[in-house]
C-alpha cells in the first residue's frame, strides 16, 4: 500500500531532558567562591611564568600550561571593558531586564570577570568605574552571585 | 597535500519550522541529494562523518539518530560536535588519511530546542553560567568592546544586515530574504544593546550534505569537483575576559595556516567571493579583519566602499549568510556548499562572474573562540 | 598518501568514584600533563587537540572550546568528536586521522568524564530515540541483560560463568594503580551482589568513574624520534551499526564487533586472532560480554567462551591476556573509557605497563563500545606498517 505522505497530520512529543547535576568547583575555585562567601573578598591567581593575574583563579595557566600557586586578593572596584544592556527576558536571567552584563578589569587583575550590572544603566559606558555589591553574608552561599552585582561608582 | 576535492554539494530550505521532517528524514533526504548531485551511489562512499548536538537533539548520543539515514550502517562512521566546517574538516582528513570518499552531513532542528538554554549550557557552570549568559549577550559584549575599540557606529553594522538579507532575495535556499533599509534595522526591537533583531541571525531548522573524494575518485563524480586548497583550524583562550573579543587572534591563526597552505599571500586579489558566519551583523566587519583583508578597525570600510556588496570585487556572503538562514551546526557547511556552488558557476541569480577561488568560514564556542577556515578553488 | 601514526605517550588520571579537589578542566589538565610527562615533550610541541565526552554527563556544550586552559588547546586547532561509549576509541581514530592526513605531526587525543556531576542514568535513558525507544528500552542495561540472557539461552552459559570474567578483570585491577576499584572480589561476592535485572547484577557492571585519558599520536619520522619503541597503528575499525535498540537482532551475535574485527584483522594480516594477538583491552561494559565478544573477535567459537575463560586463557600469564588494566569493570569514566582500552593496548606495546605488563607484546588489540551496539576496534603494535 502506498501512502501520500503529504497529507498526513505531524504530531509533536514533548519532553525535557531533566538530568540534575552537581558540579565539582575544585579547590582552587572552591578557594574563590569561600573567600565571596566568607570574607566578601575577590581573589585571583599569578601565573610568574608570564606574570598574568587571572580572575577567577585558576589551577593552571591556560597559555605556560604551568601550575599556578600563587593567590593575589584583587580590588573589589574595577572598570568596565564591555557592556551590554540585556533588553529582552528570559527565565535563564538571574534578575529581569532591563540590567547590564559586563566584563570588568578589577584592581590588579590581568583579565576581566564577567559579572551583572543592575542600576543607573543610563550612566553605564566602557570606562566606568564599578564597585563590588556583596549578598548580606545569611544570604551567600558560596557561589558567583555572591556578589549581588556591580554598582557604577 | 593531496589534490582532494568537494564532489557532491546538498542542502535543504532553511526555515522556522519543519513540521513534517524528523532530524532523521532529513538526513535521509540530504544524503541522499548529495548521492544524486555527486552521481556516486552510497558503494562508492566508503566512509561518513555525521555533525549533532545533543543539546540540540535534547538526546545523548545523538549522533545515534541517524547514522543509519546516513548511510552509514555498515561504514566506518564518526560524529563531530560542533560547526558543519569542523566536521568537513575532519572528512577532508579521513580522504587524506587513506579514504577515498567521505559523505559529510550536518542537521538541526533548533525550533525543537531551546536555544537560549543551548547556548547558554556553553559557558562555564561554575563562574559565569548562573549569570544567564547565552550567545546573543555574549556577542553583544563583543561587539561593545568592537565598536568602542575603532569608534564604530550601529549604522555601519546594520549596513551589513541590509546587504545580507538582501542578498538572500536570490538564494532560494534562505530563511529569510528581505528588502531592509538601515533605519529598517535601526528601528528594529532592540534585544542587547548595541544588538537589535535585525543584527541577530534566526533560529532556522535545516540540514546539508558534502562529499569530499580523492583525485582518483574526483573523475567518477559527475561535477565539476571544487579542490579543497588550504584548511586550518584554531581556539583562543575560554573565559570572556581572557581575551581580546575585538582581535580574532585565533582567526588570524587559522587563516594564515590555510593562505600558506593554498600559496596565498594577498587574500584581497586572491579571493573571488567569501562566504562567512555572520550569526551577528557585526561579525561579518570582524572576521573580515581576522582573515586579513584589512587593517584591523577597517573591517566596515569594506563595506562603505562598496567592496563586498555583490557588485564589489570581493562580494562577501552572496548567499545572504547566517544572518538570513542559521540552522547551527549545518551554517558552516552552509557557508562551504555557497561557495562550492559559486566556483562551478551554478549559483544562479547569485553567481559572481568568473568566480574561481572562494573562501568558506565557520565559527565554535562563544563569540568566535574557535574558527575554521577552507580555501575552494574551481582550478586544481 | 596516508602516512604512517603511532602513539608515543599515554597519560591518565587516578580514577575514582568522585574526584571533589578538581573540576572538569583541571582533571583534564592532570591526564594531560602525564600524557606530555611519558613522552617528555612540552604542550608547546603538540600541534592539534582532539577531545571528547558526553554531553549530558556534566552538561557542558562546546567542550572543546570550555577545555582549552586544561587541554592545552589555547591557540591550537581543537575539535570536538562524540559517539558515546565508543567516544574514546572515535577520539583515538580522529587522532590518527588529524596525522594520517599530514596536516598534523604530533595530535594529543582527550577523553574524560565527570560522571559524579550528574545521574549517570538519567542522562543516558535519552540516548533512545524519543519517540519511538524511550519510554521502553532506556538507559544502557536493559538491552545488555536482553543481550545476556539470549546468549544463556543459546548456549547454556550460567551467570556463574559470567562472573569469572568480573573476577578477571577485578583481580587485573590490583596490578593497576590507576583503576578505580582496585578490592578482589570472588563468584560467590557476584551472585550475592544485587540483582539489578536479570541475569544482570551489580557487580557485572562497570563503575562510573571520574576520569580523563591523553594519548599522544605521532607521524612516521617524528615517532621515533620522541618513543625509542613506538606503538604504530595498524588499523582502525569502525561499525556503529544500529540506530534502534529494537533493531538489534540479539541471537545474531554483536554485529558490528564481527564486522570490525573482520575489517580490522584484514589490514594488521591478522588470520588466528587468538595466536596473532598478544594483549587484549576489550571494553566490556559488563560481565556477559566477556564471554560472548571473545567470540566475535575469534579468540574461541561461538558458545567457547564459557570454556575459554574458566580455563585461564584470558587470564595474566594465559594464551592471550584480556584487560591486563582491570577494564572497564574496573574503571568507567566513559569519554575516557574507550581511549583506556587503547592507552593500556599502546602502553603494553611500548613495554611501558610496569606491573601489568604482558611479556613480548608485538600486537595488541584495544575495543571500544557504546551507542547502539556499536564497536570500534584499534590494532597496535611494534612493527611499522
Amino acid at each position: 500500500m502506498t501512502v501520500n505522505l503529504d497529507q498526513v497530520e505531524p504530531l509533536t512529543l514533548k519532553g525535557q531532558i531533566a538530568v540534575p547535576y552537581t558540579w565539582w568547583v575544585g579547590e582552587v575555585g572552591s578557594k574563590f567562591l569561600i573567600a565571596l562567601r566568607d570574607e566578601a573578598k575577590i581573589i585571583g591567581n599569578r601565573c610568574t611564568k608570564c606574570n598574568t593575574t587571572y580572575v577567577p583563579p585558576r589551577k593552571n595557566c591556560g597559555s605556560c600550561f604551568t601550575d599556578i600557586y600563587e593567590f593575589v586578593e584583587l580590588g573589589n572596584e574595577g572598570i568596565v571593558s564591555a557592556h551590554t544592556v540585556v533588553r529582552f527576558k528570559y527565565p535563564l536571567q538571574p534578575v529581569e531586564s532591563p540590567f547590564a552584563y559586563a566584563l570588568i578589569r578589577l584592581d590588579g587583575a590581568d583579565v576581566g570577570l564577567v559579572h551583572i550590572i543592575k542600576r543607573d544603566l543610563d550612566r553605564l559606558k566602557n570606562g566606568v568605574r564599578v564597585k563590588a555589591q556583596f549578598k548580606d553574608p545569611s544570604e551567600r552561599t558560596g557561589h558567583i552571585l555572591d556578589i549581588d552585582s556591580f554598582q557604577i561608582i | 597535500m593531496d589534490n582532494i576535492a568537494i564532489v557532491g554539494a546538498a542542502q535543504t530550505t532553511y526555515e522556522r519550522r519543519k513540521k513534517d521532517k524528523t532530524c532523521y528524514d532529513l538526513v535521509f533526504e540530504m544524503t541522499k541529494q548529495v548521492l544524486e548531485d555527486s552521481g556516486l551511489t552510497l558503494k562508492d562512499i566508503d566512509n561518513v562523518i555525521t555533525v549533532s548536538n545533543d543539546f540540540l537533539d535534547g538526546r545523548t548520543i545523538s549522533s545515534m539518530a541517524v547514522g543509519e539515514a546516513a548511510g552509514a550502517h555498515d561504514k566506518n562512521v564518526s560524529t563531530v560536535e560542533g560547526d558543519g566546517t569542523f566536521g568537513a574538516l575532519y572528512g577532508a582528513m579521513r580522504v587524506l588519511g587513506g579514504f577515498n570518499t567521505t559523505l559529510v552531513v550536518a542537521h538541526s532542528k533548533g525550533s525543537e530546542g531551546d536555544v537560549k538554554h543551548i547556548t547558554n549550557a556553553m559557558f562555564d557552570p561554575i563562574f559565569q553560567r548562573f549569570l544567564g549568559l547565552e550567545a546573543i549577550t555574549a556577542s553583544a559584549l563583543q561587539a561593545s568592546v568592537y565598536m568602542d575599540r575603532y569608534g564604530i557606529r550601529e549604522e555601519s553594522f546594520a549596513q551589513v544586515s541590509v546587504k545580507n538579507h538582501g542578498n538572500a532575495k536570490n538564494n532560494p535556499y534562505a530563511h529569510l530574504p528581505m528588502d531592509l533599509t538601515i533605519e529598517d534595522v535601526m528601528g528594529s526591537r532592540k534585544i542587547a544593546d548595541p544588538l537589535k533583531l535585525l543584527d541577530c541571525s534566526p533560529v532556522s531548522d535545516g540540514a546539508a550534505a558534502i562529499i569530499i573524494a580523492n583525485e582518483s575518485y574526483t573523475s567518477k563524480a559527475k561535477t565539476k569537483p571544487v579542490w579543497i586548497k588550504g584548511l586550518a583550524h584554531c581556539a583562543e583562550a575560554y573565559f570572556l575576559g581572557d581575551r581580546d573579543l575585538a582581535d580574532p587572534r585565533s582567526l588570524r591563526d587559522a587563516a594564515e595556516k590555510a593562505y600558506a597552505m593554498a600559496e596565498i599571500t594577498d587574500p584581497m586579489k586572491a579571493f573571488d567571493v567569501v562566504e562567512l558566519y555572520d550569526a551577528f551583523s557585526y561579525m561579518e566587519p570582524l572576521w573580515l579583519e581576522g582573515l586579513g583583508f584589512c587593517s584591523p578597525g577597517e573591517g566596515c570600510k569594506l563595506l562603505d566602499d562598496g567592496i563586498t556588496t555583490m557588485s564589489g570585487t570581493l562580494p562577501v556572503n552572496p548567499s545572504g549568510g547566517v544572518l538570513s538562514a542559521h540552522a547551527l551546526l549545518v551554517a558552516g557547511l552552509a557557508r562551504i556548499i555557497e561557495a562550492v556552488l559559486q566556483l562551478r558557476g551554478e549559483a544562479e541569480n547569485r553567481q559572481v562572474p568568473g568566480a574561481k577561488t572562494a573562501l568558506a568560514h565557520g565559527i565554535n564556542g562563544p563569540c568566535g573562540q574557535s574558527h575554521c577556515v577552507w580555501v575552494l578553488s574551481s582550478e586544481k | 598518501m596516508a602516512r604512517r601514526v603511532a602513539i608515543v605517550g599515554t597519560g591518565q588520571t587516578d580514577h575514582r568514584s568522585h574526584r571533589p579537589d578538581v573540576n572538569g578542566r583541571e582533571m583534564i589538565y592532570e591526564a594531560v600533563k602525564r600524557a606530555l610527562d611519558d613522552c617528555e615533550l612540552s604542550i608547546h610541541d603538540i600541534d592539534a587537540v582532539v577531545i571528547g565526552n558526553m554531553d549530558h554527563f556534566e552538561s557542558i556544550n562546546y567542550v572543546d572550546t570550555w577545555s582549552v586552559e586544561g587541554s592545552g588547546a589555547v591557540m591550537k586547532p581543537i575539535m570536538k568528536v562524540t559517539t558515546g561509549g565508543t567516544t574514546g576509541t572515535s577520539v583515538a581514530i580522529a587522532a590518527y586521522y588529524h596525522v594520517a592526513s599530514g596536516l598534523f605531526d604530533r595530535v594529543l587525543a582527550i577523553g574524560w568524564e565527570k560522571n559524579s556531576e550528574s545521574d549517570t542514568t538519567a542522562a543516558i535513558i535519552t540516548c533512545s530515540d524519543p519517540i519511538w525507544d524511550r519510554f521502553s528500552y532506556s538507559g544502557a542495561i536493559p538491552s545488555l541483560a536482553t543481550e545476556a540472557s539470549a546468549y544463556m539461552k543459546q548456549y547454556g552459559a550460567t551467570q556463574e560463568d559470567a562472573a569469572r570474567v568480573a573476577v578477571r578483570d577485578r583481580t587485573h585491577a590490583l596490578n593497576n594503580p590507576h583503576a578505580h576499584l582496585r578490592r578482589p572480589i570472588t563468584v560467590e561476592d557476584v551472585m550475592a551482589s544485587p540483582m539489578l535485572a536479570y541475569p544482570i547484577k551489580l557487580l557485572d557492571v562497570c563503575p562510573r568513574t571520574d576520569g580523563a585519558a591523553a594519548v599522544v599520536f605521532a607521524a612516521d619520522g617524528v615517532a621515533q624520534k620522541i618513543a625509542p619503541k613506538p606503538a604504530w597503528i595498524r588499523a582502525c575499525a569502525v561499525r556503529h551499526t544500529y540506530t534502534w535498540f529494537g533493531d538489534v537482532d540479539y541471537n545474531a551475535g554483536l554485529v558490528s564487533l564481527q564486522g570490525a574485527s573482520r575489517e580490522a584483522y584484514q589490514q594488521a594480516g591478522i588470520r588466528n586472532p587468538a595466536e596473532d594477538i598478544d594483549v587484549a583491552e576489550l571494553y566490556l561494559p559488563y560481565s556477559y560480554a566477556g564471554l560472548k565478544w571473545i567470540e566475535e573477535l575469534g579468540f574461541c567459537g561461538p558458545g567457547e567462551g564459557p570454556g575459554f575463560i574458566q580455563d585461564g586463557h584470558t587470564d595474566m600469564g594465559g594464551k592471550i591476556p584480556v584487560n591486563p588494566s582491570g577494564g572497564v569493570i574496573s574503571t568507567n569514566c566513559i569519554g575516557a573509557t574507550a581511549l583506556l582500552r587503547v592507552a593500556e593496548a599502546a602502553g603494553q606495546v611500548m613495554g611501558k605497563a610496569s606491573q601489568r605488563q604482558v611479556p613480548d607484546v608485538e600486537v595488541a588489540l584495544a575495543t571500544g563500545f557504546g551507542g547502539c551496539f556499536w564497536s570500534d576496534m584499534v590494532i597496535l603494535g611494534t612493527v611499522r606498517p
